[in-house]
């Protein structure tokens, strides 16, 4: 096997950063190559060079021994270069045949497509339905839509940015076998992740970024998760240990909780019922789509349900809004960071006072308090290590990871005694995660009880005590996370919530 | 009361005639929002219509320079909107209302020198023998040459945005912008397409207006017709084919309101007036209830800023 692409000191700067710095690696035909790095280490940017969307400042390429300097996409595509994004470029309005038309230069009439979408997706082990909307699909499918429309062009070079981070384990091997048989028919995939076991499990080479510079290159197979990390990291991984969980009296009790979904292709709530207690870690599992957000919405008291679905210390609450539920204890922090959790124009002072005004009592008499608005803004920085010029700072200056602490930190600093947290680490560099993990644990040691929700299967083993999961608008009937197998979980996900739960 | 003057076939004439020029502007501003623009500024677009129409058709004696005239002058108008819009990144609901009371203003003072005045007839279709023919002749076959050429361009919409490529591309931008824009096509380029092709729309029912409807220039003679238009997209749920129904029935309503004044059924004038704009809202109203249905066929970028980050 011959080089298919090399890449020669590639480097891009933004203002007051520097994104990528002197990058050169080298990927053969046919292989799997990993690149490897904690968020901000400059993966997108480069990928975003390699296929056109973001001009290099100097450097070259050289695909297939010809200079490459993709101009844009379209220009990278003709040459063999195909990317599946981590937030896919699908339309959900539209039908898959439409959106791989839309991603091919050269489509063919509808009635070919079709046939080809099929041939080439079961030839590959992803069947697809040429016909069904995007909308109605799974992310796995979506990804599958995705996959299939770069197979189309036949690439030489598939990039996958962070592929899995949104899949079933089922889904993940049968994305591997996907991948291990493109390589065998010799296109080459740059695969990013920050997921070690996959790397181990699926690369033949890894390139390690670090703050945008190549740190370090090896092989997989000759390596271990732990000094996988260290290279990724560039110092020692600290391990925390599980606190012990002696569960109190309840906390929060969820009957009967249906709602029906507001968005024509979101999930509808049907009938959860759980007993939350005080000190415990309730880790809610499950792929995207399937009633996360719906959940999130019914107990933070953005929709209103039925008084008596949802209790705490026995006074029923499900007709409350939420700075009624703030002020009895039940606090909440989205997904969506910029414009759901934080609103991305304000400051983070201004933006600590929108959900801090009541239990932190920082407008007496309708008037703000600066002073103590900028106290607890300033606390919020300093106890959860939020690397920022200042609390005058617009939200939406911060990297995600220093966010998801501001924003996770305002919370647990108002003392909740019940905290709802929605992919908490969803993109946030590993040390801030594991920050964040070990904030809700000394949380919950405190004896607040927390709701976890993410897709992050190795952080919910990591950090719940009692584990379910939630599936087209179910939850499974939640069990002790400890002893839980992965192949458990996975076939809880895919739907089977009586089937794990008898094990 | 004389119910005699009431004759369906004539009402129905009359109908059709006050519905095309809301049809024009509508399938127009649907082309727009389905690119994901929200343009408010069709009544302006249409008032300057009417008023280059006007100029046009007169300065040549030729109805059908008119036509045209009103088109490029709607689009004119329209390409402020979009250079503001796409490339200045203004709001895009404050720049439409902008561009309607801009609209109002200029064409006023462009008009001012044409009150009065009549322009050259717009001749009508007359087809041998079938114009004859009682009733079907009336009805199908004795219109003016724009109302044949409004239903085909509703037609050729249709088939634009649900068969060709470019009209998936142009559905794509509405959807989903940034993928759009990730998967190679130029966001800003194809909404400022649109947004003149809205412009054109508007401006040629807005010469219609001043032309066949009237016909003659007068100060504000588009009357709301443009804010009709807007209503309709939403009432047709972004669908060509139901912009048709939408137009006719309001301008059904229209008919309706005169006829009845001139029957002589003492109902206040401005209670008839308001009765289209009552119904757009009722309806406005009804289709919004289901949220479910109004939100899935809305264009998901509808009335939002695209900037590429990179």
């Amino acid at each position: 096997m011959g080089t298919l692409l090399e890449i020669g000191g590639l480097s891009k700067s933004y203002p007051g950063v520097k994104a990528n710095d002197d990058i050169s690696f080298v990927i053969q035909e046919g292989e799997i190559h990993a690149l490897l790095g904690e968020n901000g280490a400059g993966k997108s940017t480069l990928v975003k060079m390699i296929y056109g969307l973001v001009k290099p400042d100097s450097g070259t390429m050289v695909l297939r021994g010809e200079a490459y300097t993709p101009a844009k996409p379209i220009v990278a595509r003709k040459s063999g270069v195909s990317m599946v994004f981590q937030h896919f470029s699908l339309f959900e309005a539209l039908t898959v045949a439409e959106n791989i038309t839309l991603g091919m230069d050269d489509a063919p009439n509808r009635k070919e497509l079709s046939q080809k979408i099929r041939t080439v997706s079961e030839d590959y082990g992803l069947p697809l339905d040429p016909d069904r909307l995007i909308g109605d699909m799974s992310v796995g499918e979506r990804q599958r839509v995705e996959i299939i429309r770069c197979l189309l062009q036949n690439p030489r070079l598939l990039i996958m940015d962070e592929p899995t981070s949104v899949l079933t384990p089922q889904e993940v091997d049968t994305l591997f076998s996907t991948l291990r048989k493109l390589s065998a028919d010799g296109v080459a995939i740059l695969y990013i992740s920050h997921k070690l076991d996959e790397i181990l499990a699926l690369c033949d080479h890894a390139t390690i970024l670090r703050m945008g510079k190549v740190v370090d290159t090896c092989t997989p197979k000759d390596e271990t998760a732990k000094s996988l990390a260290e290279m990724m990291i560039g110092g020692e991984l600290e391990i925390h240990a599980q606190t012990e969980f002696t569960p109190g009296e309840v906390a929060l009790s969820i009957s009967g909780l249906s709602l029906a979904s507001k968005d024509p292709f979101g999930t509808s709530l049907k009938d959860i019922s759980l007993n939350l207690r005080k000190g415990e870690i309730l880790g809610i599992g499950g792929v995207a789509g399937n009633g996360q957000d719906e959940l999130l919405a019914a107990l933070s008291g953005e929709a209103k349900v039925e008084a008596g679905m949802l209790k705490i210390a026995d006074k029923p609450i499900g007709q409350l809004g939420p700075n009624e539920r703030r002020s009895r204890g039940l606090l909440t922090a989205p997904e969506e960071r910029l414009g759901h959790a934080a609103a991305p124009m304000m400051s983070l002072s201004q933006n600590a006072f929108l959900t801090g005004r009541i239990r932190k009592h920082l407008s007496p008499g309708g008037v703000v308090n600066s002073r103590k608005t900028n106290a607890f803004a300033r606390d919020i920085v300093k106890q959860f290590d939020v690397r920022t010029p200042g609390i005058h700072v617009a939200a939406k200056a911060l990297s995600g990871g220093n966010l998801q602490k501001f924003v996770i930190g305002r919370e647990i600093l108002q003392e909740p005694s019940v905290l709802v947290v929605n992919q908490p680490t969803w993109g946030v560099d590993a040390a801030a995660a594991a920050f964040i993990r070990q904030a809700l644990r000394q949380l919950a040691a405190r004896g607040a009880a927390v709701i976890v929700i993410s897709q992050d299967l190795d952080e919910l083993m990591e950090m719940s005590d009692t584990f379910a999961v939630l599936s087209e608008g179910r939850l499974s009937k939640p069990q002790p996370s400890e002893g839980l197998t992965i192949e458990e979980i996975g076939l809880m996900m895919g739907g089977d919530l009586e089937g794990a739960a008898h094990v | 009361m004389d119910f005699s003057s009431l004759n369906p076939v004539a009402m129905i004439v009359l109908l059709i005639g006050a519905a095309t020029p809301i049809l024009l502007a509508a399938i127009g501003e649907l082309v727009v929002e389905k690119s994901g623009v929200l343009n408010l500024g069709v009544e302006g677009m249409m008032i300057i219509g009417a008023v280059t129409g006007f100029i046009a058709a007169t300065t040549f004696d030729s109805p059908m320079m008119g036509l045209l005239g009103g088109a490029v002058g709607g689009a004119l108008v329209s390409m402020t909107f979009g250079f503001l819009t796409q490339y200045l990144l203004s709001n895009q609901v404050a720049t439409g209302l902008a561009l309607t009371l801009f609209g109002l203003g200029l064409a006023a003072l462009m008009g001012s020198a044409y009150n009065g005045i009549r322009p050259p007839r717009m001749p009508r279709l007359e087809v041998e023998g079938l114009s004859d023919l009682p009733i079907v002749g009336k009805l199908l076959f004795s219109h003016d040459p724009v109302i044949y050429l409004s239903l085909a361009l509703v037609l050729a919409v249709w088939w634009f945005l649900n068969r060709s490529r470019a009209g998936l591309v142009l559905r794509a931008c509405g959807e989903n912008h940034e993928a759009a824009h990730s998967l190679g096509y130029n966001v800003q380029l194809i909404r400022f397409g649109a947004i003149m092709f809205g412009g054109a729309c508007a401006g040629l029912g807005g010469a219609y207006v001043s032309l066949v409807r009237v016909p003659q220039w007068t100060e504000g003679m588009t009357a709301g017709v443009g804010w009709i238009a807007l209503a309709i997209v939403v009432f047709a749920s972004w669908k060509p084919w139901r912009v048709i129904l939408g137009a006719y029935m309001f301008g059904g309503i229209t008919i309706l309101q005169l006829s009845l004044q001139a029957l002589g059924i003492s109902i206040s004038g401005a209670y008839l007036s308001m009765t289209p704009y009552i119904v757009t809202i009722v309806v406005l109203v009804i289709m919004s209830a289901d949220r479910k249905r109004a939100s899935l066929n809305a264009p998901a970028c509808l009335g939002r800023s695209f900037h590429a980050s990179h």
